[in-house]
């Protein structure tokens, strides 16, 4: 197991960890919390896979200026666990269940695809750096 | 006399103008106009029709095509007039009877409001052009067309007082019985068409090439079973009967110009088919006996005026259909003509009598009329002569004609036939010695309203009773004079000649027609005897068996109308009510409670919309991926 | 690396926000929700770019494919920061007017 994979499960375990916390989380600004690390696990893949502009985009957009938003609008509300409305018991169980049917019946799907055998590039090509910020791609060609 | 040819299509056009301004102005035409426009238009085509039976009578035939009727694939039905000899005297009889008819309902008659004669006028009209069009047709569709036209008209006129609910069940009775045969009238037009590929007269000598035996005798069977019913035979006749509720000029009309003879002249026409099928012609010949026989034995009985002659009708049809069974054509055509002549001769004699009565039509209320009423008299007893057949009267010939085929066919055949014209003379005369002679037993107020007919009644009467006496000199039998059949050279061209089994020699002719006339004669003098002064009683045992026309009318009642009325009640009861009514109810239930629980789902609330959502996703995702394969 | 673990994973990213949708209340979350579902879609956009790059560059080393990839997921976040902008103002607006955040209260589509 080489350094990237290391970092692919690392990255995809924050990801889905931080996902999860982010929607059972009582206090909305928890969750606000949890989903920026989801975001930077999220650039943390990106790097991985060569797209930096996208990287800090995705940083500077989404971590930064939305969920600046969000966190803006909840402390304008006054937001808190206490009166977090709850929703009925068995429409939560049947909202998990549906959602993981959905998951099951799609990796099903796919999971005898062709396209499953493709490679992706990792931590190599050009497209996507920021060096190529203003380059004339006309030129290149 | 070509050009009679060419404006051919005036003849039925005449009546159905006549129709339409009665039936459409009625409202407004004064009765004087009605009258006038009712009977000129049959008058005009009684005389184009003498114009076109001169030029048929010169050897000229003619088939006139207007427009295709129905043109599907190879099958062509021309809209045509056929004019032949057989139409030709049809065309005759229909128009000229029809006349006369016509004149004496505008006197009969008059007691109606302008509106209701107008319409009484206008069916008497519709009535002509409908059989007009049934004998012109050159093919078995246009014969259809009229067919049910005088069906149609039948109803219409036997439901003429539609006040009374048991004539509107006569008239329903007329109708539907005649369904029956309309019924079995068109499959045989399928089958000869489907067979054949034509259903025009002029093919029908090709189709004995092409149609198999069975195939014949199918479709000869099946335009029987039509003309049985059309022509009330054994066993669709008791509409006929029942047709008496219609007013008398009407069933004058019915029972001798048109109707009833329309299916005589279908099988005249088919002569060529039947011919071809013994089995069909031995059904017709005991269908005819049989039907002559009981029809004559239950007139003995009846006290009804019109019942009787509406049975005597029934007898003498069934003696038509005996000739045409035992192949004598001309015979059946020429009792057509003579019957059509005497039938309706009694029959207005009759009305002039229930005239005269105030509606009464009970005979056991009548008698000694004879003085009152002299024309009336006269012209019934020279009717009754001419049904009886005492030669010269027309009646004699035409019914010598059949006996004599009859005979040919089978002596039994001919003796019960001998036995049933004896009933026939008998039936008569009873029902003239009852109605005219004897003392009166109705009320005084009635004897003083008796009084003779005006003259357009009479003078009807006095021309019909001239044709009865004269009309059978144009068929008198070889052996009496040479040549002297001129009915049967002239119908030669369409009918083939009566070729005969077993000829019998002309002495035994002589000798038959002898002892009919004899035996007949003997039959009025016990009738004279027996009721020159009635008395009504009670009848018993058979008589009132007789009376009840054999309980045939209770029979079908029991075995036919109940059975199917309690079908019905069950099916109405039962299916209707439990399994259909509850099939569409159940479907209107099950779509409101399912909407009832169906409504619950559309809560207004976004999750569970959301939730739907992602349920029908995953349904159809799973659908796409694993079932579509 | 081999697509199909970019492809589980952003499915299960994916999925975690649809259950976050159905489970909450709060609009507030569910929008965040939306917005991780928005993320996972992305992630995926940029592994299937990146696997197209690699099959082009084997046979063309300056190949740009894969490249309209990664501008459709920069259009998404524009288009996704200006949903939220939309959005938020929406909730604030419901937030005035019933004083909550629970979408239960916007039941209106009944009527």
């Amino acid at each position: 197991m080489n350094i990237i994979q290391i970092l692919f499960w690392f990255l995809s375990v924050i990801a889905l960890f931080s996902a999860l916390m982010m929607i059972t989380s009582k206090n909305p600004v928890h969750s606000v919390l949890w989903l920026i690390l989801t975001f930077f696990a999220i650039s943390g893949h990106y790097i991985l896979l060569n797209a930096q502009f996208l990287a800090i985009v995705n940083i500077i957009v989404y971590a930064g200026a939305i969920m600046v938003l969000f966190l803006f609008v909840i402390m304008l509300m006054n937001l808190n666990s206490e009166t977090e409305p709850q929703k009925n018991r068995w429409l939560k169980m049947a909202g998990a269940v549906s959602g993981g049917c959905l998951l099951l019946v799609l990796v099903a799907a796919l999971k005898d695809s062709e396209l499953l055998k493709q490679q992706a590039q990792v931590n190599e090509g050009y497209i996507g750096l920021i060096k190529n910020l203003g380059k004339n791609y006309s030129a290149l060609m | 006399m070509q050009n009679a040819f060419q404006i051919v299509y005036l003849i039925p056009l005449f009546p159905l103008i006549g129709f339409l301004l009665n039936g459409l102005l009625r409202k407004h035409l004064p009765r004087p106009a009605i009258s006038l426009i009712g009977c000129t238009s049959i008058l005009a085509s009684f005389l184009m029709s003498v114009w076109v039976f001169i030029g048929v009578k010169n050897g000229n035939t003619h088939v006139a095509e207007y427009f295709d009727f129905i043109r599907v694939g190879k099958l062509v039905i021309p809209f045509a007039f056929q004019i032949d000899a057989l139409s030709s005297l049809f065309l005759l009889i229909i128009t000229g009877v029809g006349f006369l008819i016509h004149v004496y309902s505008t006197s009969y008659m008059h007691g109606e409001k302008p509106e209701h004669f107008a319409r009484y006028f206008s069916f008497l009209n519709l009535f002509v052009f409908s059989m007009l069009l049934l004998v012109m047709g050159a093919n078995y569709v246009i014969m259809f067309i009229g067919w049910e036209g005088v069906g149609l008209c039948s109803y219409l006129l036997i439901g003429y007082w539609f006040k009374n609910q048991e004539y509107n069940k006569a008239a329903n009775k007329a109708f539907i019985m005649n369904r029956i045969g309309d019924l079995a009238f068109l499959i045989a037009i399928f089958w000869l068409i489907a067979k054949g590929g034509s259903a025009n007269y002029s093919d029908l000598e090709s189709f004995v090439t092409k149609l198999s035996g069975t195939d014949i005798t199918v479709i000869t069977m099946l335009l029987f079973i039509g003309a049985t019913c059309k022509s009330a035979q054994i066993p669709l006749y008791t509409w006929l009967p029942d047709a008496m509720a219609g007013p008398t000029p009407v069933s004058a009309l019915i029972h001798a110009a048109t109707m009833v003879t329309a299916g005589i002249y279908m099988i005249a026409r088919s002569n060529i088919l039947y011919s071809l099928s013994p089995l069909t012609m031995n059904v017709v010949a005991y269908v005819g006996l049989a039907t002559a026989l009981l029809a004559a034995t239950i007139a003995l009985k009846q006290n009804d005026i019109k019942k009787v002659l509406a049975y005597s009708t029934v007898s003498q049809l069934g003696f038509m259909f005996l000739a045409l069974g035992c192949g004598a054509y001309t015979a059946a055509v020429f009792h057509v003509m003579t019957h059509a002549f005497f039938k309706a001769l009694l029959f207005l004699g009759s009305g002039s009598v229930i005239h005269a009565m105030g509606g009464v039509q009970d005979i056991r209320q009548m008698g000694g009329l004879s003085g009152k009423l002299k024309v009336t008299f006269i012209t019934f007893l020279i009717g009754c002569i001419a049904i009886a057949g005492i030669p010269p009267f027309s009646g004699f010939f035409s019914k010598d004609a059949i006996l004599l085929s009859a005979f040919e066919k089978n002596p039994v055949m001919y003796g019960v036939a001998l036995f049933t014209a004896l009933l026939t003379a008998f039936y008569m005369f009873r029902l003239l010695f009852v109605t005219f002679t004897g003392s009166f037993r109705g009320t005084e107020e009635q004897k003083h309203h008796l009084h003779e007919s005006p003259a357009a009644m009479t003078i009807p009467l006095v021309i019909l009773a001239v044709l009865s006496v004269i009309g059978g000199l144009v068929g008198i039998p070889e052996v009496l004079m040479q040549g002297g059949d001129k009915l049967a050279s002239f119908l030669s061209p369409v009918i083939a000649a009566h070729e005969s089994p077993n000829p019998v020699s002309h002495s035994t002719e002589l000798g038959l027609m002898g002892l009919s006339t004899a035996l007949v004669l003997g039959m009025i003098v016990f009738a004279w005897v027996k009721f020159k002064n009635y008395k009504s009683k009670e009848e018993t045992g058979f008589g009132k068996v007789l009376e009840n026309k054999w309980y045939v009318d209770e029979l079908y009642e029991k075995i036919i109308v109940q059975p199917l009325q309690q079908a019905a009640t069950f099916l109405k009861n039962v299916i209707e009510k439990n399994i259909i009514d509850g099939l569409v109810n159940g479907v209107g239930k099950a779509t409101q409670y399912g909407s009832r629980q169906l409504r619950l789902l559309q809560s207004g609330q976004v999750g569970s919309y959301v939730l739907l959502m992602i349920v029908s996703m995953v349904v159809i995702f799973a659908f796409q991926f694993f079932l579509r394969k | 690396m081999l697509i199909n673990y970019y492809i589980f994973l952003s499915l299960a990213l994916f999925c975690i926000g649809i259950v976050g949708v159905l489970t909450r209340r709060n609009a507030i979350i569910i929008f965040m929700c939306i917005e991780l579902m928005l993320n996972a879609v992305n992630l995926l956009l940029v592994a299937f770019s990146k696997m197209h790059h690699l099959t082009a560059a084997a046979a063309d080393p300056n190949a740009i494919a894969g490249t309209d990839a990664q501008i459709f997921v920069f259009f998404i976040m524009v288009v996704a920061a200006a949903e939220v902008s939309v959005g938020l103002a929406i909730i604030v607006m419901m937030y005035r007017n019933v004083h909550s955040t629970d979408v239960n209260f916007l039941n209106r589509l009944k009527h």
